[in-house]
């Protein structure tokens, strides 16, 4: 009773900082990105709200939560107020399952650094983003307005196009690790990172998963420019806060994910093994800034043309050499 | 595959690859270079004289108003801002006895300044008049009237109306002629 007791309280406090730190981290991404995207052309960014503009995230919140919630009356009102929740909520889960450092013992116990080993995780991240999906698809549809529905139809189109292609650019790192538990293949990298051997494979996840999280060059469902603000024009105030998190914890998730799979997890020389998950996340999320800050938006052809005729023969012929490689 | 122009695919991945190389180096090159923002209310940037923005009614050399409430002021404006009561001085020069533009309503088109034909009202480059009130917009004549004679100093009008006024009687303005004595004209 008490040891399960224990573990619960410990499972909690995991949650609880894990849940902490992303939100944390989300906002000042944002702030990281308004700031580095300023100075790539060549502005200053927020620098306003207090010193370097550090403020901004918070007053930002406090903009969003004190805005109305306007809620248009021909909107499908249940799926609307939903949708925004589906998107941030399975951003969330899925780092349910990534490991952000080694065993550590307190009191004599072991407690394994992440929230839940499941031996199914990459088939878990799998099911969370493609979730993800709804509520692009559904906030869209459910706000009744043109530019909306047609954001969340190129939203679902896209987000299931390129999980094909990440879902194929993962399975040479499963044949490699032999597990789908991101514990596992984390473990199986203590050596060297599958960046080294899987650079295609990388490739592929690092782009495919770009499309994933909506960014620019992939942001086609939101196209300021030609859509207003697609699938979430007519959503405000808190709101759209939400799809706003959903989105840049999205890119935490992938810089972990990306992490866990190619680039080590949390091994690293010197510093403890959350630090280098931290380090490496940051590194791809400015990586993805620098993209935001060169690239121009894909058209739609453009992308589904990329998208199935590039990156799922690319990934499908990775596979067969890899597995060739794990046979011999 | 016989056209000349087209390259192989291995070429087309390497010239997209290197162009899209060009692109990150460009930005990335952006990223040391000083940034060129103007923070507005520490630094203001010194605005061309013919900005157009606050109107003022300005004076002639003398000191005395220019402005001779004509109306052609309040008849060009757009959006009908200006509005006036024209009145005589004793020596017969004519002003406004009050003058009211509603900056609430001016869209800055600086049509007023084209139709005075005594360079009185005119448009300056101070833009900064935000009022919290719309009823505060509205200025009188003490508030548009200043000591100066705006982008024009030297024009006075009445040196060259050939009206009798303070300035001269007939024939004395500039480029006036003698004025004739209508009885030597007589048959």
């Amino acid at each position: 009773m008490i040891a399960w007791l224990v573990g619960f309280i410990v499972l909690i406090v995991k949650i609880a900082v894990v849940l902490g730190t992303l939100l944390f981290i989300a906002a000042y991404l944002v702030w990281v990105e308004r700031k580095l995207l300023g100075r790539l052309q060549v502005r200053l960014g927020p620098n306003r709200a207090g010193k370097f503009g550090l403020l901004q995230p918070i007053a930002d919140s406090l903009k969003m939560l004190t805005k109305e919630d306007i809620v248009p009356e021909a909107v499908d009102r249940t799926i609307f107020l939903l949708a925004p929740a589906v998107v941030a909520l399975t951003a969330l889960l899925m780092f349910a399952v990534v490991p952000f450092g080694e065993d550590i013992t307190l009191g004599g116990r072991p407690i394994p650094l992440v929230i839940s080993d499941i031996n199914v995780a990459l088939l878990f991240i799998f099911a969370m983003s493609s979730l993800g999906v709804y509520g692009v698809a559904l906030g869209g549809w459910a706000s009744n307005s043109k530019y909306s529905l047609l954001g969340g139809i190129r939203g679902a189109a896209q987000m299931i196009s390129y999980e094909l292609s990440i879902g194929l650019s993962l399975v040479p790192v499963v044949m490699l690790a032999g597990s789908f538990s991101l514990v596992d293949i984390v473990a199986a990298q203590a050596r060297y990172p599958y960046v080294l051997v899987q650079p295609v494979s990388f490739i592929i996840f690092f782009i495919s998963a770009m499309a994933e999280s909506k960014r620019i060059p992939f942001d086609l469902p939101e196209a300021e420019n030609e859509l207003g603000a697609g699938f979430h024009t007519e959503y405000s105030g808190m709101r759209f806060g939400l799809f706003f998190i959903g989105e840049y914890v999205h890119i935490q998730v992938l810089g972990a994910l990306l992490a866990v799979f190619f680039l080590g997890g949390w091994h690293g020389p010197y510093l403890p093994g959350p630090v280098w998950l931290l380090i490496k996340m940051m590194a791809v999320a400015l990586v993805m800034i620098w993209i935001r800050g060169t690239l121009p938006r894909l058209r739609y052809d453009q992308l589904m043309a990329f998208g199935w005729k590039i990156l799922v023969p690319a990934a499908l012929i990775n596979i067969v050499i890899t597995g060739a490689f794990v046979l011999i | 595959m016989s056209d000349p122009k087209q390259t192989s695919w291995l070429g087309d991945i390497l010239g997209s690859v290197s162009a899209m190389a060009g692109g990150f180096s460009t930005t990335f090159k952006h990223l040391f270079r000083k940034p060129i923002t103007e923070e507005y209310p520490e630094y203001k940037r010194p605005l061309p004289e013919r900005s157009r923005a606050r109107i003022i009614l300005t004076r002639d050399p003398d000191g005395d108003e220019r402005c001779v409430a004509c109306y052609l002021c309040s008849a060009a404006c757009p959006v009908s801002c200006i509005s006036m009561q024209s009145t005589e001085r004793e020596d017969g020069r004519r002003y406004a006895a009050w003058f009211r533009i509603n900056f609430g309503r001016c869209i800055y088109c600086g049509l007023c300044e084209e139709a005075c034909p005594t360079s009185a009202i005119q448009l300056t480059p101070d833009f900064e008049n935000c009022r919290r009130d719309i009823l505060t917009m509205v200025f009188e004549k003490e508030d548009l009237l200043v000591d100066h004679g705006g982008k024009d100093k030297t024009y006075n009008f009445y040196r060259y109306a050939g009206v009798v006024s303070g300035k001269g009687g007939k024939g004395e303005h500039v480029k006036e002629k003698k004025a004739v004595d209508v009885k030597t004209n007589l048959p």
